[in-house]
């Protein structure tokens, strides 16, 4: 299995995988763990430093007529607004600063991730992982919370024939239970393949001489795409954190 | 990258997924999304999110401010303009009404003034009407007496003896009674 990898390796001029790989940079180790400061780390703290930097630096004047980044900081800001008030309701407002943040950690962690040679660390399945499985526990225990052992009728459908339990009780768990496996594979796969796209193609165009001015249009449309795709997905994310919100706050 | 895939592959002999086949850094991965993510995260709930909804907020209450005070100058504005268009039409009606009494006033004196100069104007005829009689009258008995004078030096002369007087006056009566013209040639 190596060995055919290698071997491909040698006769396609890019691997496509290098770019995922995680290097450190200050090695860490506490309690035997692995906690090195790594590539991926350092891209997280750009991505944050970014867009501190960006939206402190756009709403430093306050201004009544807002300014060009002022725009763009009360654009994000409204784009979350809306998306918690249309998919989560009135009682989402709690916790808006918590969509927001990670509205903008994925969003900017995807878009720095286009930057060439940079580290995406949103193509890591640890990663949204992570984040999908601490929004599904979270989301669970606010469910229980808010309406104790009532949170169960999320399982049954409100209305269905008593009969209907025994199929649509499996089906509505198992649907729940891979919420955290959809919600953290879609951002992930998304964000794995657009970059082995984009590498595949970078390949082509260095495999085909001149003849990869073809494949070089075609990475521009895609590189395109990825931008899209980029945004696309931190807002899907975000999105699907919020619709779970809502099951948990309003049940169905 | 081209020049670095070399590289990468002595790092990651054993080839795959490095999502997948680098669990050794799962452990640091989380350790450091939760890190940037709370730092990120107390950021925006402290400076960042406070802040747009403040200024954001500000310019509402600035726009529902200009707004209600735009609507209450608008109904000021609309009371004043009743307030003057009433104002208008008590003028009108009064300056109607003044007009109205001083026609009347004015006519009235008028009338009276008209009344009395015709009355005046009236007692002046009659005064002047008597006048005019009494001075008729004189002058027809000063005519006599002249005539009576005129006839008794004319007989005089004439006859050279003074006739009575009484028969002068008799003739001159009887000629001015019977015809204005013999008395004239006579």
């Amino acid at each position: 299995m190596a060995e055919t990898a290698n071997g491909a390796e040698a006769s396609f001029p890019v691997d496509p995988l290098y770019q995922f790989v995680i290097q450190p940079i200050v090695p860490i180790e506490i309690g035997g763990v692995d906690m090195s400061f790594t590539n991926s780390s350092l891209w997280m703290f750009i991505t944050i430093g970014v867009v501190t930097a960006l939206l402190t630096f756009a709403t430093r004047r306050r201004a009544l007529v807002p300014g060009r980044l002022q725009s763009i900081a009360e654009m994000l800001y409204e784009i979350v607004a809306n998306m918690v008030r249309d998919n989560v309701g009135s009682a989402g407002r709690a916790y808006f600063p918590f969509i927001f943040t990670l509205f903008m950690f994925v969003l900017f962690g995807n878009l720095l991730g286009m930057v060439p040679s940079s580290f995406t660390f949103t193509s890591h399945i640890v990663v949204t992982f992570f984040m999908a499985i601490t929004i599904f526990i979270a989301v669970t225990i606010i469910g229980f919370a808010r309406h104790g052992f009532g949170y169960l009728r999320l399982f049954f459908p409100h209305g269905a024939p008593a009969w209907t339990a025994i199929i649509l009780v499996p089906v509505e768990l198992i649907s729940y239970f891979s919420r955290p496996v959809s919600h953290s594979m879609r951002l992930f796969a998304n964000m794995m393949a657009g970059h082995i796209l984009l590498k595949v193609f970078a390949g082509f165009v260095l495999l085909l001489g001149v003849a990869g001015v073809v494949p070089l249009a075609a990475l521009v449309g895609i590189t395109a795409l990825e931008f899209l795709v980029a945004t696309l997905q931190a807002y899907i994310f975000t999105i699907f954190a919020c619709v779970y919100l809502h099951d948990a706050l309003y049940l169905h | 990258m081209l020049v670095a895939a070399g590289p990468a592959l002595a790092a990651e002999p054993q080839g795959g997924l490095p999502q997948i086949t680098q669990t050794d850094t799962y452990a640091g991965q989380i350790f450091w999304t939760i890190v940037t993510f709370g730092i990120l995260y107390l950021v925006m709930s402290r400076v960042v999110i406070p802040r747009i909804g403040n200024a954001m907020e500000e310019r509402q209450d600035k726009i529902d401010d200009d707004l209600t005070r735009a609507g209450k100058l608008k109904s000021e504005a609309e009371q004043v303009i009743q307030e003057y268009e009433a104002a208008l039409a008590t003028a009108r009606a009064a300056a109607r009404e003044t007009h109205r009494e001083a026609l009347e006033a004015w006519s009235k004196k008028a009338d009276q003034r008209e009344q009395a100069f015709a009355e005046k104007l009236g007692s002046q005829t009659n005064e002047a009407e008597a006048r005019i009689a009494t001075a008729k009258a004189e002058a027809l008995a000063n005519l006599k007496e002249v005539a009576t004078e005129i006839s008794a030096a004319a007989t005089v002369k004439l006859v050279g003896s003074a006739p009575e007087s009484a028969e002068v006056k008799k003739a001159v009566d009887a000629s001015m009674t019977g015809s204005a013209g013999e008395g004239g040639q006579a």
